[in-house]
This record gives C-alpha cells, sequence and structure tokens, in this order.
C-alpha cells in the first residue's frame, strides 16, 4: 500500500545554482578609489619638488647607510634591554617577595611617568653627576671616616662616565630602560592569561618554579605577547629618532635631514626618510608572522583542521583508524 | 600559618609499613571558609580509594593537600611515610623548601579534571617533558619509555598529534601517561571523567581499571558509583568537609547507614 512512502534511496536533489547577491556600491568604490590613486600617482610624477631622482641618488649614500645602520643598531640594543628587563620586572611583579613587587611597581611607574625625549636629553647629560663611575664597596669613604681612616677607597674598576655615557649608549639605555616599564606589563598581560591549570600540572609533576616559567608559562604567554611587542618594535623604530636630542648624530632621520638642510632639499629627503621606514617595518612585520606562527604551535584551528584532513585522507585510503584509535 | 595543633606521635607510619597515604586531623580554611575539619584516612599500597561527595564537600581540597598544592591549616598527611610539607625537628614543624616540597611531588601523580596537558607541546614532549627536565632519564630512554606508556594508554599512534587535536577522552588517557611517567607511587584522580562526553568516560575508566589491576596505589574522586563498585577497595564519603561514612564500597553502596550517605546516592545512582 505505502510503497511510495519508503523509498530505501531518495534521488539526490539537483545541485543550487542561484544568482549571487549584486554589489553595485563595490564597483562605485573602485571607481572613486582609481580616480584618487591616478591623481596622486600623477601628483608624484609632475610635481617638481619631489625630486626623485636627486632623492634616489642621495639615499643610498653612505652617510645616509651609517644612519640606518646606526637606527637599526639602536632598535634592536634597546628593545633587547626592553624585553630582557621586562620580563625581568614582570616575574617580579608576579612574585610573591613584596619588596621585588615594590621594586617593579616603582621602575613602571617612574619609567611611564617621563617622557622618552626627556629621558632622552636627560641621559646625555649624566656625565653633569658623576666624572666617573666606580665600582667597589657602598659608602667606602664615609666606612673608612668611621674608623678614622682619611679617603678609604675600595674601588675594583670605574671607567668615564662622560667617555660612556654621550651618544650611543646613553641613546639605547634612554630607550630601553623606557621600553622596559611597557614591556612589563605586556608580559604580565601574557602571563596571566596562562591558565592556572598548567601551572598546577607542572608542579604536581615536581617542576620547579623556575622550570615551570620557562617551559610551561612563557612560550603559552609568547601568544599574547607577541603581538603587542611587535607594536612596541615598530614604535620603537620611529622613536630612535629622539636620539638626535642626546645627542646622537649616527642614527638615519638626523643624517637624511642634514642632507636635506645642507642641499636645501628638505622635502626629497623627507619622502625619503617616509620610505626607508616603511621598509624597515614592513622587514619587522614579517618577522613578527613568523614569531606569531612559532609561538601559535598547538593552538588554534589551522592545526585541527589539518590534522582533521589527515584523518579523513587516512580513512578513505582504506585504513581501519577505528582499531588503530583504541 | 602552620600550627599543626595534633601532635600524635604515636602512629607515624614509616616506609614499607604497607600504608601508602595517611591524613590524621586534616583542617583546611580559605580565609573564614573552613572546607575541611578534621579529615582521617588511611590507604593501603596496592589499594584503590573512592571518594565521593556532594559538590563543594572539600574532595578536590583535600586531594590537592596530599601532594601540597594546598597548605593545611592544621593536622599531618604522610606519603609513604613522609611527613608531606614539613619536617618535625625539635618538636616544632618547619617549612619545607620549594625544592624538597617539588621532590616529594614526584612521587605523587595527578590528574586533573580537565587535563591540564601543556597544549604548546607534543603528546610525546607532554610526557617526556618533566623526567627529561629532572635529569631523570635521557632523552631517548624517555622516548622510548613514552611510547610505551601512550601503547599502554591506546594512543600509540599520537605521540605527534598536539593535545588540541585530541578528543577528551583521549587527552585524558595523554594525563595519566604524562603523570606515570614520573613512575609515582601514589596517583590522586580529581573527577577525571566528569568533563567527559558520556561515551568518552569508559575509554578512562577502562585505562584505571588497568592501573588497579597492575597494584598502582590510587585515590580517586569520582561521580562513577559503577566505577568505585567495580575497582574500589574502599569507599569514603565526605560532606561538609568531614568524613561521613567509610567502608568496602560495595556495603556502603547497598546499604549506606548515614542519612547523608543515602540521600547523595539516592541522587547519583
Ligand atoms: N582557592 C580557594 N579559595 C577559596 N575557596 C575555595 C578555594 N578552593 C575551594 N574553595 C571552596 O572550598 C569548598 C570546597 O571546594 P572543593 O573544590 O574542595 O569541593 P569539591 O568537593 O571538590 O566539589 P566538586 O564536586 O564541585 O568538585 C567550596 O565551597 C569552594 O568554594
Ligand atoms: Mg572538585
Amino acid at each position: 500500500m505505502s510503497v511510495d512512502t519508503e523509498t530505501p534511496e531518495r534521488a539526490r536533489p539537483e545541485p543550487i545554482q542561484a544568482v549571487p547577491v549584486r554589489h553595485p556600491g563595490r564597483w562605485v568604490a573602485v571607481a572613486v578609489i582609481a580616480v584618487l590613486t591616478a591623481m596622486f600617482v600623477h601628483l608624484l610624477v609632475t610635481n617638481k619638488a619631489f625630486n626623485w631622482a636627486f632623492m634616489v641618488d642621495e639615499m643610498f649614500r653612505p652617510p645616509i647607510i651609517a644612519g640606518l645602520r646606526g637606527t637599526i643598531a639602536l632598535l634592536v640594543t634597546s628593545m633587547l634591554i626592553g624585553i630582557v628587563l621586562g620580563i625581568a620586572l614582570a616575574i617580579m611583579r608576579l612574585s610573591e617577595n613584596p619588596i621585588l613587587r615594590g621594586v617593579s611597581w616603582v621602575y613602571t611607574w617612574f619609567f611611564r611617568a617621563v617622557p622618552r625625549l626627556v629621558l632622552a636629553i636627560l641621559f646625555g647629560n649624566l656625565g653633569i653627576l658623576w666624572a666617573r663611575v666606580e665600582f667597589g664597596l657602598p659608602f667606602d669613604r664615609q666606612i673608612g671616616a668611621l674608623f678614622g681612616i682619611d679617603n678609604f677607597e675600595a674601588r675594583l674598576f670605574g671607567f668615564s662616565a662622560v667617555d660612556i655615557l654621550t651618544g650611543f649608549v646613553a641613546g639605547m639605555l634612554a630607550l630601553g630602560l623606557s621600553e622596559a616599564a611597557y614591556m612589563a606589563e605586556i608580559v604580565r598581560a601574557g602571563i596571566q592569561s596562562v591558565d592556572e591549570g598548567q601551572t598546577e600540572a607542572a608542579q604536581a609533576l615536581g617542576l620547579s618554579r623556575a622550570h615551570i616559567l620557562r617551559r610551561i608559562v612563557l612560550p603559552q604567554a609568547m601568544r599574547v605577547i607577541v603581538p603587542p611587542t611587535g607594536n612596541e618594535t615598530i614604535a620603537m623604530l620611529k622613536d630612535t629618532s629622539l636620539v638626535a636630542f642626546v645627542p646622537v648624530s649616527m642614527e638615519l632621520f638626523f643624517q637624511l635631514k642634514a642632507v636635506g638642510n645642507r642641499t636645501f632639499q628638505v622635502f626629497p629627503m623627507l619622502v625619503a626618510a617616509t620610505l626607508w621606514y616603511l621598509v624597515l617595518t614592513s622587514v619587522l612585520l614579517v618577522g613578527q608572522y613568523y614569531l606569531e606562527r612559532h609561538f601559535s604551535k598547538g593552538f588554534g584551528r589551522s592545526e585541527r583542521a589539518r590534522q582533521r584532513l589527515r584523518d579523513i585522507a587516512a580513512e578513505s585510503g582504506g585504513n581501519a583508524s577505528g582499531t588503530a584509535e583504541r | 600559618m602552620t600550627g599543626a595543633t595534633v601532635s600524635t606521635q604515636s602512629g607515624v607510619p614509616t616506609a614499607g609499613s604497607g600504608l601508602m597515604v595517611r591524613a590524621e586531623q586534616v583542617h583546611k580554611s580559605f580565609g573564614s571558609l573552613e572546607v575541611l575539619k578534621g579529615i582521617d584516612l588511611e590507604v593501603r599500597s596496592g589499594e584503590v580509594c573512592c571518594l565521593l561527595g556532594p559538590s563543594g564537600s572539600g574532595k578536590s581540597t583535600f586531594l590537592r593537600c596530599i601532594n601540597h598544592l594546598e597548605k593545611i591549616n592544621a593536622g599531618r598527611i604522610w606519603v609513604d611515610g613522609d611527613l608531606i610539607g614539613y619536617r618535625e625537628h625539635g618538636g616544632k614543624l618547619h617549612e619545607l623548601r620549594e625544592k624538597e616540597v617539588a621532590a616529594q611531588r614526584r612521587s605523587i601523580g595527578m590528574v586533573f579534571q580537565r587535563f591540564n596537558l601543556f597544549p604548546h607541546m607534543t603528546v610525546l614532549q607532554n610526557i617526556v617533558e618533566a623526567p627529561v627536565l629532572l635529569g631523570r632519564e635521557k632523552k631517548s630512554a624517555a622516548r622510548d619509555r613514552a611510547a610505551a606508556l601512550l601503547e599502554r594508554v591506546g594512543l600509540g599512534d599520537k605521540l605527534r598529534s598536539y593535545p588540541g587535536q585530541l578528543s577528551g577522552g583521549q587527552q585524558q588517557r595523554v594525563a595519566i601517561a604524562r603523570a606515570l611517567a614520573m613512575q609515582p607511587k601514589l596517583m590522586l584522580f580529581d573527577e577525571p571523567t566528569s568533563a567527559l562526553d558520556p561515551e568518552l568516560v569508559g575509554e578512562v575508566l577502562d585505562v584505571m581499571k588497568d592501573l588497579a589491576r597492575d597494584g598502582m596505589t590510587m585515590i580517586v574522586v569520582t561521580h562513577e558509583i559503577g566505577f568505585a563498585r567495580e575497582v574500589g577497595d574502599s569507599l569514603v564519603f565526605m560532606d561538609d568537609g568531614v568524613v561521613v561514612e567509610s567502608g568496602n564500597p560495595r556495603e556502603v553502596i547497598a546499604n549506606p547507614r548515614h542519612e547523608r550517605t543515602k540521600a547523595f546516592l539516592a541522587k547519583v545512582l
């Protein structure tokens, strides 16, 4: 009676071939952007103020390249100081020791409050405070006086502050120490983003606190730490131009501006600076991409999707994966 | 803080006496909230002790006290004759250093409700991490043993997977293998199957039964009455921070003496 209601295999419906939704607005936008781009290119090519030939010629001259090198060296060293010290400050801030916590807080408070420009000038002038910096027993003169010895000195070694604390080192310290304060907050947020259960599982295995931090918590925190650190690095790249106030002259922007001032071709050199900073930032972005990929191992969907694909491939290959499973 | 009030020197268990865990009048408070109000418990070597009780009764807290993830406020806990977390010296308790506590924890494996595998490491790395880092064995030896352990929990083909690629049941079995890699004398399980889909519970319980058969001493917080009845050597029912009733699991489950036990069993059975 009801033969037609219980068809064991129903016909597969034909695939949908619907007319897609039209987006006329997009075509209008494309037209507008095309016109604007054409106008901009026209300006770049025809306006004599750009003086492209001159700019390209000057852009790769030895003093500019030396300035570029100085900028990169400043960027790398100050970010290294910032990251290493920042991690230390973050760990101090999260420790159970109230003294360490306090020190970290005061440091962050101070270096976040003072503008980098002021720090750069300040560090350039630290030589005023001490002509020489020496390491040894603290308060040795005072201790000597206590025992009735005049001019008692217990010093291991020293250097002339005026020699060391000018130029590159002062700029590097100003930028690096300031960066550490920001990095400390970034690292702290990263560490706190890692699930408490991770630490507990590691503790239960009998790992020490240092091991847990280095092997379990920090690698996972990196996922949260890397993107804002990329931001910081790019900001730092641009802040390296502040060391001109230390004063340091071996720096990209200072060199380009000097050429501009000398040749009365200020504008082309500003464009050259823009181009150089664009190039450097692009390189940094590539680096950040690979770092993020490295630290997202085991996280995220792409990993899972890839594994699924492999599983499906294995299954359809006639492999009875059900038995391998158990 | 470390005011251990009970100082019964009488029955301090020594290694090899057959007692693996001995807890005496364990008290634990979080601020003004007293969670454990004097827990006594004994688990012999090779025994499986099942810990039952309603939510919030302090089961997890007690388990975490055994490996000193929580500091107890009063009482004593010994594992294989070692006083956990303290050294008794001249009639006074001295806190152990972090290193010494870590050393004590190495002989106590723990399995968590939410697995807590290290997501940035492969299954293999998860298992060899602690033994290699602690210098217990060479990397190659640790790898071989990890592979054998994974084979044992039925995951011999998942060495190179990341935890995120595994099902909950598989993750929990890896977590058990990770704990076993430290060759513990005692295994603590805190509701190991509560976060799993019903069809995955069995595979984890099978691994635990296998462990029990091999003579591992285990304390298992669970709501799996079937497991307690089948595998358990003793059952402890906790409520509101005290042990209400304990004994042979089959007897306690068949005819509970206490009202609170009856009420609880009626709910979970
Ligand atoms: N770190 C903590 N700080 C404050 N209170 C806590 C803390 N840990 C647990 N508690 C409280 O202690 C009580 C017992 O918690 P515990 O986790 O031991 O219960 P449980 O028996 O394991 O319950 P469940 O079956 O829900 O896991 C609860 O009231 C809980 O809120
Ligand atoms: Mg619990």
